[in-house]
């Protein structure tokens, strides 16, 4: 493949909208190929989290980090909780666990539902696809869609009508959606998206019957609506493989994939770091690594042990000399000093310079204990890693979700206009662009069906009169913890050293740290730019009136939150190369 | 006017919060504003980076027009904090677009400076933005701050508004699009220059305090205070603020009046004030100065509440022609204000 040629143009997109955070893509496409040569993607704002936390009230940990993001700062919390639970050595009442389970889930139903059809589904609508791609817009004038009956658009067109921003249906009523199910957050842990009735030990929610009604009465709506998402956005994806036949080279990469579960089960859940392993299993969304189709582990202790935090092209120092808190985990495991628990960040700001330092952002990778390989893991967006593990785990069985021989079964009971419905999820052939999107449409099933089981657990220990929801506890001069959940977007864990009652050190690694990350010292891309490397060009356009379209529904794939990815970072700027052909940029 | 632009930059030091709070709000919502739902006021043009169908140098074209006075008339809102770059010889803690010459990020404060010289008004959403906020915490090496920090407190719009500051982490919903909705009025000549408090916030939104709105109120004039998490009276021994602290969450709720702080159950940390966060941490010990005034309260509460539960136990029983109380229960006692206190396992 040239390097150069008229054929061969630079282009960047920066702000990249449509998504939350600061974030550029900066490509160089080739367009006699069709396929994009390089990508690098950059962030521009940094805000120190780490370093201010230090040196804290531990207490605090959770209402400080909410604050990382603006969209899922409840899952920052959450896992903060987690972390504090173990730190404090103690394990909350069953009740407080149910509640949080149901906020998590109210989260995850609000957050994919508004990033999928309101921000994403841009992507897909009639005025993109009339700009982009007449061509297969004109086919889908006349595609009927194979479950028109159920979700109530006669053909593709119409579905792509429906997603047209301030207009389209389907876009007006997934605002509506959007708030009640932040209503359902609401109810349980009083606040979105920085809740303010989540402690350690426990919530402050008053855990009366009209809470759980409440819930309950938004939760068969949204149920209702999630019955026609799956089969309308099947009918969409579906349509896009048959017209543009290779889309699903789009966005692909290797199967690397991580999921660092979700959804606790206070039936083995203590918090304790040496009963891990065990207690991580039975999380209603399993925690686990995939690569290459293999599910290499389950085990939370083992994927703790395993985060690297590499540099190579940040705009840090090294902290290889720098003080280690933590030697050993509490089982005795030896803990690596570019562990999380080990890092200290100290920010150097300075020029990008390509032949050294060009970010903020770090690189997170995984070692893969079999060959000591540094793995890029990516988060799939968040749903399609979560489901891929608990498809092969086959560690969840509950009445309304089990998963098991390569597939996730969701079941959704009768609602108010449509019957009994069951969903499955196939792990599918590919890691790329249209399965990302499509596995977060499933997984909003799946937290409305698992939010089933969590209100009947609930309500159960209303009924039985025990009503505790939070347990007291004392915080320790020492102790060394982590906590490990599921932000919206993939996997989160929250790394915690306490010291002289205080915060000695503090690192949460977010999702889009692991997706947004750049090239680590062994020279290995970061997932979103290994994505869009390669990655073939459907767009109709030329190269003067190119969108990039292709690249666009990449990178959002990837559900990008960059408040979470540049907590601590300032990302990379855009690369100063020589020009090999005309630029469109400007 | 039809439409009046309202430009939202979100590359201060910022994690979005107040955005997505904005698309939760139905008082009014949304699609209200950018519709035009109500007669008389124009409908808004929102260039906002999480809702824009544009990307990249299209996007950042109606930022370009605003700043070169091209755009007319225009809102604009600053979310985030503001980062001291003072210090910084290359590179910035905040950008936002690429510079076409440099190939390097623009720094916001740059935008900050070219849009506020030409904006009708400017609002600071979210305590970041406000006063600096969770950023401004101790120890940040970015020197984060407020925007009328960073501007100076004596500056004026075009429009001779000061900055109209929104606090709260993130904002109360209603909050933000309620007063984009006054400052719409006020830009057509429907409304008089917006009324603010000495720290910039609309006075009809953060006149009180939470706790004069809040559903537990009563259960502190009565001097019955919660001992643990879980329980629905007053939390103030908890660590809840809400009695010195600015805001309406206490009476609105969070959205569609559901939800909230120390009115549902969750201590009140101060978020939309000033000294957010440094002089309300650690959050969860009880406020000083809660001590003594909660004190102060009980020898009067619980009298009180004896008082008022000897009337409602008599209010319970049916009057005597009625049959007064119904065969085969006792009369209910009238507890005495030490016995309500030794049957309450939260007291003590």
């Amino acid at each position: 493949m040239s390097d150069t040629g008229p054929h061969i143009v630079d282009k960047t997109w920066d702000p990249i909208t449509r998504i939350v955070g600061s974030l550029g893509i900066h490509a160089r496409i080739d367009f006699r190929e069709r396929r994009v040569i390089r990508c690098h993607s950059t962030s521009s704002i940094f805000r120190g989290y780490s370093v201010f936390m230090r040196g804290k009230d531990p207490r605090d940990a959770h209402q400080i980090t909410s604050r990382i993001c603006g969209i899922c700062g409840d899952n920052h919390a959450t896992a903060s909780v987690y972390a504090q639970n173990m730190a404090y050595g103690i394990k909350p009442p069953r009740l407080a666990e149910w509640i949080i389970n149901l906020a998590e889930a109210a989260e995850y139903m609000f957050d994919h539902n508004l990033y999928q059809e309101n921000l994403v589904g841009v992507d897909f609508s009639e005025r993109m696809v009339r700009e982009t791609n007449p061509g297969v817009l004109a086919v889908a004038e006349t595609a009927e869609a194979p479950h028109a009956e159920i979700h109530g658009y006669r053909t593709i067109a119409d579905i792509m009508r429906a997603f047209n921003p301030m207009q389209g249906a389907l876009y007006m009523e997934a605002l509506k959606m959007s708030r009640l199910t932040r209503e359902m957050f609401c109810l349980m842990e009083g606040r979105h998206v920085h809740p303010s009735m989540l402690y350690p030990g426990g919530v402050g929610t008053v855990p009366t019957v009209q809470l759980f009604n409440d819930y309950l009465i938004r939760l068969v709506r949204y149920a209702e609506h999630i019955k026609r998402m799956v089969p309308l956005h099947d009918d969409l994806f579906d349509f896009l493989y048959a017209a543009m036949p290779g889309y699903e080279e789009v966005g692909r990469r290797r199967v690397l994939l991580g999921s660092w579960g979700s959804f606790q089960n206070p039936d083995t859940c203590d918090f304790r770091y040496d009963h891990m392993a065990s207690w991580g299993r039975d999380m209603f969304v399993t925690p686990g690594i995939v690569v290459d189709g293999e599910l290499v582990t389950t085990d939370l202790v083992e994927i703790n042990l395993g985060i690297r935090i590499l540099l190579g092209s940040s705009f840090y120092d090294d902290w290889a000399d720098g003080e280690t808190f933590v030697t050993h985990d509490p089982l005795g495991n030896p803990v690596d000093q570019r562990h999380p628990w080990n890092q200290t960040t100290v920010p150097r700001p300075q020029a990008r310079d390509l032949g050294g330092n060009y970010t903020w952002v770090m690189s997170p990778r995984w070692v893969d204990p079999r060959t000591g390989e540094h793995l890029a893991l990516d988060t799939g967006g968040g749903p399609l890693a979560r489901l891929w593990v608990t498809a092969l785990a086959g560690r969840v069985t509950t009445p309304y979700v089990t998963g098991g021989h390569g597939s996730v079964k969701i079941r959704l009971p009768r609602s108010a206009q449509l019957p009994e419905t069951e969903f499955e999820w196939q792990i599918p052939q590919w890691s790329n662009t249209l399965e990302r999107d499509r596995a977060r449409t499933y997984f909003q099933a799946y937290s409305a069906a698992m939010a089933f089981h969590f209100l009947e657990q609930a309500m159960a220990e209303v009924n039985a009169g025990r009503l505790d929801v939070w347990t007291p506890f004392e915080v320790p001069e020492e102790a060394v913890s982590c906590g490990f959940h599921e932000a919206v977007r993939g996997m989160l864990s929250h790394h915690m050293v306490i010291r002289d009652g205080r915060i000695a050190n503090y690192h949460p690694y977010p999702p889009t740290c692991w997706n947004a990350s750049p090239r680590d010292s062994f020279g290995t891309a970061g997932p979103y730019e290994d994505a869009v490397e390669g990655s073939p060009i459907f767009e109709e356009n030329g190269p003067d009136t190119f969108k990039g379209i292709d690249v666009m529904r990449t990178v959002r794939s990837f559900d990008p939150c960059l408040p979470c990815g540049v907590h601590l970072y300032l990302g990379r700027g855009k690369v100063r190369e020589l020009h090999h052909g005309p630029t469109f940029d400007r | 006017m039809d439409q009046v632009p309202v430009l939202w930059l979100t590359a201060g030091l910022s994690c979005d919060g107040d955005s997505i709070a904005m698309t939760a709000a139905t008082q009014p919502s949304l699609e209200d504003l950018v519709l035009g739902a109500f007669p008389g006021v124009p409908r808004v043009r929102f260039h906002h980076p999480v809702l824009a169908y544009e990307v990249g140098d299209e996007f950042v074209a109606g930022f370009e027009a605003a700043a070169a006075g091209e755009l007319g008339p225009f809102i604009l809102v600053v979310e985030g904090s503001i980062p001291d770059e003072s210090g910084n010889t290359e590179g910035c803690w905040a950008g936002f677009g690429t510079d076409p010459a440099t190939g390097q990020p623009i720094p916001t404060t740059t935008w900050i400076d070219r849009l506020t010289s030409q904006a009708w008004a400017v609002m600071a959403v979210g305590t970041c933005a406000a006063y600096g906020g969770i950023h401004g915490m101790a120890g940040n090496p970015t020197g984060a701050m407020g925007l009328a920090d960073y501007l100076g407190w004596d500056w004026r719009s075009k429009s001779g508004l000061p900055i109209v500051n929104l606090p709260g982490c993130p904002i109360q919903p209603d909050n933000c699009t309620e007063t984009l909705l006054y400052l719409l009025r006020q830009l057509v000549g429907a409304a008089p220059p917006i009324p603010l408090d000495h720290v910039y916030r609309p006075r009809w939104l953060f006149g009180q305090t939470l706790h004069e709105g809040c559903d537990r109120a009563g259960y502190y004039e009565q001097g019955d205070f919660a001992g643990e998490y879980g329980s629905p009276k007053c939390i103030v021994k908890l660590g809840c603020w809400g009695p010195v602290v600015d805001c309406n969450v206490g009476k609105r709720g969070w959205m569609n009046g559901i939800g909230g702080c120390a009115n549902v159950g969750g201590t009140c940390i101060g978020c939309t004030m000033p000294g957010f966060p440094d002089k309300f941490q650690p959050f969860l010990d009880e406020p000083p100065g809660a001590k003594m005034s909660s004190s102060a309260v009980l020898l009067y509460g619980r009298t009180v509440r004896a008082l008022r539960n000897v009337t409602r136990a008599s209010m319970n029983v049916e009057p005597e022609w009625r049959g007064g109380l119904p065969k085969g229960l006792q009369t209910p006692g009238i507890p005495s204000p030490t016995a309500v206190a030794a049957a309450d396992p939260d007291e003590g």
